[in-house]
């Protein structure tokens, strides 16, 4: 991953590209959520060391996604967008002793502060949502799930079909801004699909988020204009990464007892 | 009041108890292409014909099932019904304003504001240049999807500055506001020619911003 010094990071999406496309010959890249940076205080000549959120890049090329998902889209999306909130938080955080050195899951949940959410929310939590969505999906994605995730959807759904009707048709009702998720509810230990408005999103009722979908007018209007129906069959056809989904519920089985223990998952 | 008039055309279809209005899509009093460059002839023809067209449609739809929950008494689907109704028709209030709200630069668009509602914002806000300020960053400060709304609080008299989320009108904000002038924010009203610099789209939408109408507005409700 590339570091950046905070103080002459460049504003264009361009350069950022330019950084990060270098890594992706290597398999997936290890979390790194906090950049170590040093910056020397000119007046004492002491120095300090403050940590910082970075822009985490997307476990694959900006144009790995084409035809689906163009570079484009990615490019604003992931340069923009994404780019836009990691700044804003850090920035808020810079001025907020409280918050400062948070872990982002932390971060997204006290921020949100029960309901009443801080400034600092929707940033943060838009941050963690796009960490989430890029690696929701991946280059020949889509499919089915197999195995655990798929005899776990098949018992809280019915069938991956009456899944996938009521996960488009979520994201079809949405009203305005925001996201639809295949979450892992923890107090009815069961799989559900809910859609949350502009930034907020399952952590804040700690739920375990499986799957996740922009809703954001900007995360399809460059690729598909208003036909949302098209982007949402396109996200299940061939993005979403059930891989990904499967690891999710591996980890979140230490969480949550879905009763059936035999279930292999991985 | 006269928004009524050019929103609705009643037709009474069924043989329901009232009949139900269908609505439909006004035309735009100016072509596609006419407010280039400050908004593009393709955002326009997309914005009028798909999105808005979607809003009534889906309205129209909302007020079909409405009538039907309306004779069977069927009060949850009544209930159920409302945030549809809410946000599609809100969605046709809204954009049947905001086209009424641009014109092309030769027509007048961008003029600045004369007489009693020039004077009504320069004792509101100072000047013409601040309440533009306000409403940029009111309007660039909004998350996710909404309007940002400079109206007249028929009561009090007085100019308001403000944001709606989603396709909420104004109204929703107090009963006695009228919208002056509405600046759709939603990302389809400037993604793709701005892509997600919405300050810009904020700051270049004031050359075609019909002032005339909003004084219109402005002279017939402060009466």
């Amino acid at each position: 991953m590339g570091s950046f010094c905070y103080h002459t990071f460049p504003a264009s999406s361009h350069l950022l590209v330019s950084d990060f496309s270098q890594g992706f010959k290597s398999p997936k890249l290890p979390y790194l959520s906090k950049q170590q940076e040093r910056w020397f205080s000119r007046s004492q000549g002491a120095s300090k060391v403050f940590a910082y959120y970075g822009l985490r890049a997307p476990p694959y090329k900006l144009d790995a996604l084409e035809p689906y998902m163009s570079r484009r889209t990615l490019e604003k999306h992931w340069g923009g967008h994404h780019w836009n909130y990691v700044e804003g938080l850090n920035k808020q955080l810079e001025k907020n002793e409280v918050l400062y050195g948070c872990t982002m899951d932390e971060l997204v949940k006290v921020t949100y502060n029960n309901g009443n959410p801080l400034p600092e929310f929707n940033n943060a939590a838009q941050v963690w949502n796009h960490d989430f969505f890029w690696d929701s999906m991946q280059p020949g994605g889509g499919d089915m799930p197999k195995l655990g995730v798929l005899q776990q959807i098949e018992k809280d759904f019915g069938s991956f079909t009456n899944f996938r009707e009521k996960f488009v048709e979520s994201a079809l009702t949405l009203f305005g801004s925001g996201w639809v998720w295949l979450v892992l509810k923890r107090e009815e230990r069961r799989l559900a699909v809910i859609k949350t408005s502009n930034a907020v999103c399952p952590l804040v009722w700690d739920d375990i988020p499986i799957i996740s979908l922009d809703m954001w007018e900007h995360a399809y209007y460059l690729d598909y204009k208003n036909d949302r129906g098209k982007y949402v069959n396109v996200f299940m056809n061939h993005l979403v990464s059930w891989n990904v989904a499967t690891g999710r519920m591996a980890r979140a089985e230490a969480f949550v007892n879905l009763g059936e223990p035999k279930i292999p998952i991985a | 009041m006269a928004l009524r008039s050019v929103l609705t055309r009643k037709t009474t279809l069924g043989l329901g108890l009232r009949g139900i209005q269908t609505f439909s899509l006004p035309d735009l009093p100016y072509d596609y292409g006419a407010l280039e460059p400050a908004i593009s002839g393709e955002i326009m023809q997309l914005h009028h014909h798909k999105h808005h067209q979607a809003y009534i449609t889906n309205y129209n739809k909302a007020l079909e099932q409405l009538e039907g929950a309306l004779a069977k008494g069927d009060t949850t689907s009544i209930v159920k019904l409302q945030s549809a109704i809410k946000f599609n028709g809100g969605g046709h209030i809204n954009h049947s304003i905001f086209w009424k709200n641009l014109t092309p630069v030769r027509e007048g668009g961008g003029e600045p504001p004369h007489s009693s509602l020039g004077w009504a914002i320069d004792t509101n806000f100072g000047s013409l240049e601040a309440l533009v300020q306000k409403i940029n960053s009111e309007g660039a400060a909004l998350q996710g999807s909404g309007w940002v709304w400079f109206g007249l609080d028929k009561e009090s008299k007085k100019l308001v500055v403000e944001t709606t989320a989603n396709q909420d009108p104004l109204v929703t904000k107090g009963q006695h506001l009228v919208p002056l002038l509405g600046i759709d924010v939603w990302e389809h009203a400037y993604y793709l020619q701005y892509k997600n610099v919405r300050p810009d789209y904020l700051k270049n939408i004031w050359k075609v911003i019909n002032w005339k109408y909003a004084s219109e507005v402005y002279d017939k409700e402060s009466k």
